[in-house]
């Protein structure tokens, strides 16, 4: 027998291609975009009936976003969260819920190791990008727009 | 004694004298939840800490195996263990109870092969008599350590695989001190064999090419087919990792697919336990060897089988620094000779 593999990396990761199961796309986009639609009309409907309480428009988008993180970290908590993410992938990560979900869960797991060290330290290792990127880009794009509207 | 380029045979043929197994609560929903020995019912085993409840399970499982067969600790001549932990903790500490000389291991999920294989060269070159083998890993603990928060909504690659919350002990003896014919005969330390797989969620595959490697060389060395063996068992491969190593025999004209089964696959029902592409970690082929297939060796419905523990030798840190993942595979030739 061959005891040496005659196939080069690259056959190998053709091979790979060729065998591995793929993921499902048109259920994965379809359960996001039913899921993420959902908490969209529920932040909706959250927000109109702020305003028809007579709260003025931004302090009812601001106690939407403040719910719907609420919402998230207690389902967080509770062991659902990380379900519906199963289920519903970027439908459930991409609005405000998942970055509520992604502080909660490390918040949860770290505590163990502590409320400094642990909790403290690690709460932000998976939002923390999404923060660092996030911020930075609206700083570089409020430059930008500064530029265009003031200086020419 | 060293036969060929990497194999050695065991001429003492040291006894896997009896094993112990203890598992967690998905695995006791699975098809082998009638072999295993002791499970927990909850991940945190009374503990406060994953890591902690992973101890206890190894230290249980260890427990275990001593008091059924009546071995005394001072009678232990070494116990190798090794876990997937950081520093290996949950083997270091499971090890404080126990008044035995300790060699920690870390093989990834190869360790509990890599521990038979050095029990039985200690106990060929009679520098131990009895030597306790194990290795643990945690569903939990492994999770945060190499993936995500648990609590964190994310869906799976279809290729990824869930740790096996388990521990697996086997005793390993001169056959001079207690005997039931289930023997070691061969081993076969496996070489590094990495074939430029990155995907951390994709271990099977980058393993399958070093089992292919342990496989060839192991019957090269010891003139044996693929027949002799009435089961080639591999750790935890997964259903795509064994469709890998499938693939690899075929382009040399073998068809392995009838003699070869992966604990990884054979521990979870892959399609009601959402587990993806199987289960992993060192627990896997450990608690599996421990039960269900000691069992079926000491039922005598197995006589001769090839026992290969596969490891992917990366890290979180070796992944996000864009390296490859260093596969192993280590074979340990067991035949019922009674």
């Amino acid at each position: 027998m061959n005891t040496n593999l005659n196939i080069s990396n690259s056959e190998y990761d053709d091979l790979i291609s060729q065998k591995a199961q793929k993921s499902p796309i048109l259920r994965n986009v379809i359960a996001a975009f039913i899921v993420g639609g959902l908490i969209c009309v529920l932040g909706q409907f959250i927000n109109n009936k702020m305003l028809n309480l007579g709260i003025d428009k931004e302090t009812a988008s601001t106690i939407t976003s403040i719910s719907l993180i609420f919402l998230a970290a207690l389902l967080t908590s509770l062991n659902l969260f990380s379900r519906i993410g199963r289920f519903a992938g970027t439908g459930a990560t991409v609005p405000i819920t998942g970055f509520s979900n992604s502080i909660v869960a490390p918040a949860i797991e770290y505590k163990s190791e502590g409320y400094i060290l642990g909790l403290g330290a690690n709460m932000f290792k998976v939002a923390g990008p999404v923060l660092v990127y996030g911020i930075s880009t609206s700083v570089i794009l409020g430059f930008v727009y500064y530029l265009l509207n003031y200086v020419f | 004694m060293k036969i060929g380029k990497q194999t050695i045979k065991l001429e003492s043929k040291p006894c896997i004298y009896s094993t112990s197994s203890i598992v967690g609560p998905k695995e006791m929903q699975g098809p082998l939840a009638q072999y295993f020995e002791l499970h927990i019912k909850d991940v945190f085993f009374e503990e406060k800490s994953f890591e902690k409840a992973e101890s206890k399970m190894l230290e249980t499982c260890i427990n275990n195996l001593l008091v059924k067969t009546g071995v005394s600790q001072s009678d232990v001549d070494v116990i190798f263990s090794g876990d997937l932990l950081n520093q290996c903790i949950s083997s270091g500490f499971a090890m404080r109870n126990f008044d035995i000389p300790f060699l920690g291991l870390y093989g990834a999920c190869s360790t509990f092969c890599e521990g038979l294989l050095l029990s039985s060269i200690l106990i060929e070159s009679n520098a131990a008599k009895q030597v306790v083998a194990s290795a643990s890993s945690h569903f939990c603990s492994a999770e945060r350590q190499f993936r995500m928060p648990l609590e964190h909504g994310n869906q799976k690659s279809p290729l990824a695989q869930s740790t096996v919350t388990g521990c697996g002990s086997a005793l390993v003896t001169n056959r001079a001190v207690a005997d039931n014919g289930i023997h070691i005969t061969h081993v076969t330390p496996g070489k590094i064999i990495d074939l430029g797989v990155t995907d951390m969620s994709n271990m099977g595959a980058a393993m399958a090419p070093s089992v292919y490697s342990t496989i060839s060389n192991h019957l090269t060395d010891t003139g044996r087919t693929i027949d002799y063996y009435d089961c080639i068992f591999t750790g935890d491969l997964g259903v795509h990792g064994s469709d890998m190593l499938h693939e690899l025999f075929k382009r040399e004209g073998i068809d392995i697919s009838k003699n070869h089964k992966d604990c990884g696959v054979l521990i979870y029902d892959e399609q009601n336990q959402d587990v993806n592409s199987g289960g992993s970690g060192c627990g896997c082929i450990a608690s599996v060897f421990s039960s269900y297939i000691f069992n079926e060796l000491k039922a005598k419905n197995l006589k001769k089988i090839l026992l290969i523990a596969t490891g992917a030798l990366m890290s979180p840190t070796s992944s996000n620094q864009g390296e490859s993942i260093p596969g192993i595979a280590h074979a340990i030739a067991i035949e019922n000779e009674v």
